[in-house]
């Protein structure tokens, strides 16, 4: 007897608990497999989308989310196509509706979607054929994000029930953030944020998450800390005077991190900005997740392809 | 002389609720009176018989988007006017932000030509504050004036400079042309898509918060007070604008004010759960945006009170390719002729407004913050009349809609109150066929 999942993965913020255990056990299992690959097990290449297409269609540029998708769905034996959006007939005006039904033609089974619009994915699903999986919209959500953090966090603890998981940094324009604060939730763990208030959204607490006005409030028992990337827009945007000025509050270095709990997790959805966000002894340090977050996010990505497509084990 | 004979007769503007019958002669009222048609009159005149039926002075709507010249695919000025006759709209104000911009007799006098010869409602042209809308230089007003405009507005373009806002009510004053003004700091609303706040944070749209309409009316309510213009803000969405103009009208500026009914009906939560439950409805995006809860309630209450004197459609017509597509790029408005009777009706049914001043706020409310000499049954005035079936329930369709696009977040709503026929200068411009189309 299967749990249903959905057909297409858009949103945490609209999945069960068990889905999204199931999904994480699933991840759990291929990411075990890739490790014993690595240490010289089997090679076994997974069968499982063997003749399904999987087309990756990115809006935004991103060289980590979308070749992690690549080396997933190859994994499982899927052909993979990959789309971008300079080498589209985007740029000649075509509206997104007509470029996803014209590549739904050509016959992809899942669409893997990145787009700097919120929303987007929703508008694709009802246009194509085939399952939606979206990789980023906007400042929305980004599912698969918030399910490989999970993974990572679950690995070391187990359980959520009791953690408290910090966010910290420019909440306002992270879709990883609203990911992390459903799939937390869910999942049982709180979740708190922080960050200088020109980058805390309007009722975020409304989504499921306390907000803390300094970094010793937010770290004060944390069992982890994700920090945010800080882009330079919010520079121009005059929401922050510059990458130093945020440092000196919120970055996470040795001296801040004393805040945190012993024991207690660092994680960062990358790509870091060294001495910015998380300081070098941080980053490589023995409580940061971050590699181990991008071989979760391969998992996490086989499974959510497995199960979207009907073909898990 | 055509005769409506015995029906409830609501003519707020003559202080009137009660079964007459109206007689129209030559394009005028001739007479409200209580006794019934006659026989008599019955054989040599056209009487239509109104018992069970309400009569009010036709609709008077101030804001209105008829994209003539320029955008004839969503909108041509005869659609537009066909769609405000079947919603009971005898007199609509044509907003100036045409292709080209209305800032010149020429234009100005072309839409209302356009209007002429459609022969259906009432089309009064209004002129761009601004040359272009640009902002900077002043429009030719007068000339605007002479041609018939009977408002200035850079309506969806604000003016952003104090300093030329200034000066454009000062001339406009000397013209006694009222100002009407889409109040919104362009640096507060950058980039915002919808409603700031909990909705917007939890689908991740950008925001735009109520202070960048309210800043904008505290400084054009402080220079309509420094210049003794005639300001007229349109589309109030937020209750610091409402708190604001109120205290205006206290301190004694002349001002008036418009609310749509989207903005009493909606809030910002049909953004995220538009028709079929499904989030990011795009027909749920305007400017200004839906707000909350808080600001609908103080909108109504505003409506009730006077200090919103009229209601406007803000009648936004859109294709599908400027609405089916991604929440952010997508226009902005929605049309609302044909709806906005019924919606406003709504807020009878529900207690909220009494029906004289629902009545009010879309006949003589409006015709007064012009100065305009309809939306009355007054002896004497135009014969603008619309004889509505209040109880009549229907379900909105907009594929049913005169109007050229279809754009409404109300489609599949059960409405009630029902046009059944509509009278311009004496002339039936409309009639309800049960299911036209």
């Amino acid at each position: 007897m299967t749990l249903d999942f959905p057909r297409h993965l858009l949103e945490l913020e609209a999945l069960t608990r068990a889905q999204i255990e199931r999904l994480l056990a699933l991840a759990s299992r291929f990411k075990h497999d890739r490790a014993e690959a690595r240490a010289g097990g089997p090679r076994a290449r997974s069968e499982l989308l063997r003749g399904r297409t999987v087309l990756t269609l990115f809006f935004e540029s991103s060289t980590r989310t979308r070749s992690s998708f690549e080396v997933a769905a190859r994994s499982l034996g899927a052909d993979v196509l990959s789309f971008q959006k300079d080498a589209s007939s985007v740029s000649k005006g075509e509206s997104l509706e007509d470029t996803v039904r014209n590549l739904d033609a050509i016959g992809a089974d899942a669409l893997v979607l990145r787009h700097p619009a919120a929303g987007a994915p929703r508008l694709v699903a009802r246009a194509v054929r085939s399952s939606v999986i979206n990789a980023g919209d906007g400042f929305h959500e980004h599912p698969t994000q918030g399910l490989l953090d999970a993974l990572s966090l679950r690995e070391r603890w187990g359980s959520f029930e009791g953690k408290t998981v910090a966010i910290v940094g420019d909440i306002a324009h992270s879709r990883v953030a609203r990911s992390n604060i459903h799939c937390l939730n869910k999942l049982g763990a709180k979740v708190r944020v922080g960050g200088p208030t020109t980058l805390i959204p309007q009722g975020i607490e409304q989504l499921g998450c306390t907000v803390s006005s300094s970094l010793r409030e937010l770290l004060q028992g944390a069992d982890a800390v994700m920090a945010l990337r800080i882009q330079n827009e919010r520079i121009a945007d005059a929401r922050l005077p510059g990458a130093r000025d945020y440092a000196r509050i919120w970055g996470l270095n040795e001296r801040t991190l004393q805040l945190l709990p012993e024991g207690a997790l660092v994680l960062h959805p990358g790509p870091v900005n060294r001495g910015v966000e998380l300081s070098s002894d941080v980053m490589d340090g023995p409580r940061s997740l971050v590699m181990d977050q991008v071989d979760s996010g391969v998992a996490v990505r086989m499974a959510a392809l497995a199960l979207c497509l009907g073909a898990a084990p | 002389m055509i005769i409506l004979d015995s029906g409830r007769v609501i003519d707020p503007a003559s202080n009137l609720d009660g079964t007459r019958t109206v007689l129209i002669d030559e394009g005028r009222i001739v007479q409200v009176r209580e006794q019934p048609a006659s026989a008599a009159e019955k054989l040599v005149h056209t009487v239509y018989d109104c018992r069970g039926k309400w009569v009010l002075p036709g609709l008077v709507d101030l804001h209105v988007h008829l994209r003539e010249p320029g955008e004839e695919g969503k909108e041509t000025i005869a659609t537009g006017a066909k769609a405000a006759v079947a919603g009971g709209v005898t007199t609509v104000v044509a907003m100036p932000n045409t292709k080209p911009v209305c800032d010149s007799a020429s234009v100005a006098r072309f839409v209302a030509g356009r209007g002429r010869e459609a022969g259906l409602a009432r089309v009064l042209p209004s002129g761009a504050i601004t040359r272009g809308s640009n902002g900077a230089e002043l429009a030719d007003m007068a000339e605007l004036k002479e041609a018939g405009c009977v408002c200035l507005t850079d309506d969806g373009r604000p003016v952003m400079s104090a300093g030329v806002m200034r000066r454009a009510l000062e001339y406009a004053r000397d013209l006694d042309l009222p100002v009407m003004v889409h109040a919104e700091d362009l640096s507060l609303s950058a980039g915002g898509a919808m409603n700031e706040g909990a909705t917007a944070t939890r689908l991740g749209l950008p925001g735009v918060p109520a202070a960048a309409e309210v800043a904008m009316v505290q400084r054009d309510l402080l220079l309509a007070e420094m210049t003794g213009a005639r300001l007229h803000v349109a589309h109030v969405s937020a209750a610091g604008s409402v708190r604001a103009i109120r205290e205006a009208k206290a301190r004694g500026v002349r001002v008036t004010a418009e609310a749509t009914p989207h903005h009493f009906t909606l809030t910002e939560e049909a953004v995220a759960k538009g028709a079929g439950g499904e989030p990011y409805d795009t027909h749920a995006k305007m400017s200004p945006p839906l707000r909350s809860e808080a600001d609908r309630i103080a909108i109504v209450a505003a409506l009730a009170e006077g200090i919103v004197d009229a209601i406007a459609t803000d009648h936004a017509p859109h294709g599908p390719l400027d609405k089916q597509v991604e929440f952010v790029q997508a226009a902005n408005g929605i049309i609302g002729l044909e709806t906005s009777l019924a919606l406003t009706l709504s807020l009878v049914r529900s207690g909220e407004l009494p029906i004289s001043r629902a009545v009010e706020l879309l006949t003589s409310g409006p015709a007064r913050c012009f100065g305009l000499p309809y939306g009355t049954l007054a002896k004497g005035a135009p014969a603008d009349a619309v004889v509505v079936d209040a109880e009549r329930e229907w379900k909105v369709d907009p594929q049913r809609f005169h109007s050229r696009s279809r754009n409404s977040p109300f489609a599949g709503w059960t409405l009630h109150g029902r046009v059944l026929m509509t009278f311009v200068s004496g002339k039936l411009v409309y009639a309800y066929e049960g299911s036209e189309k």
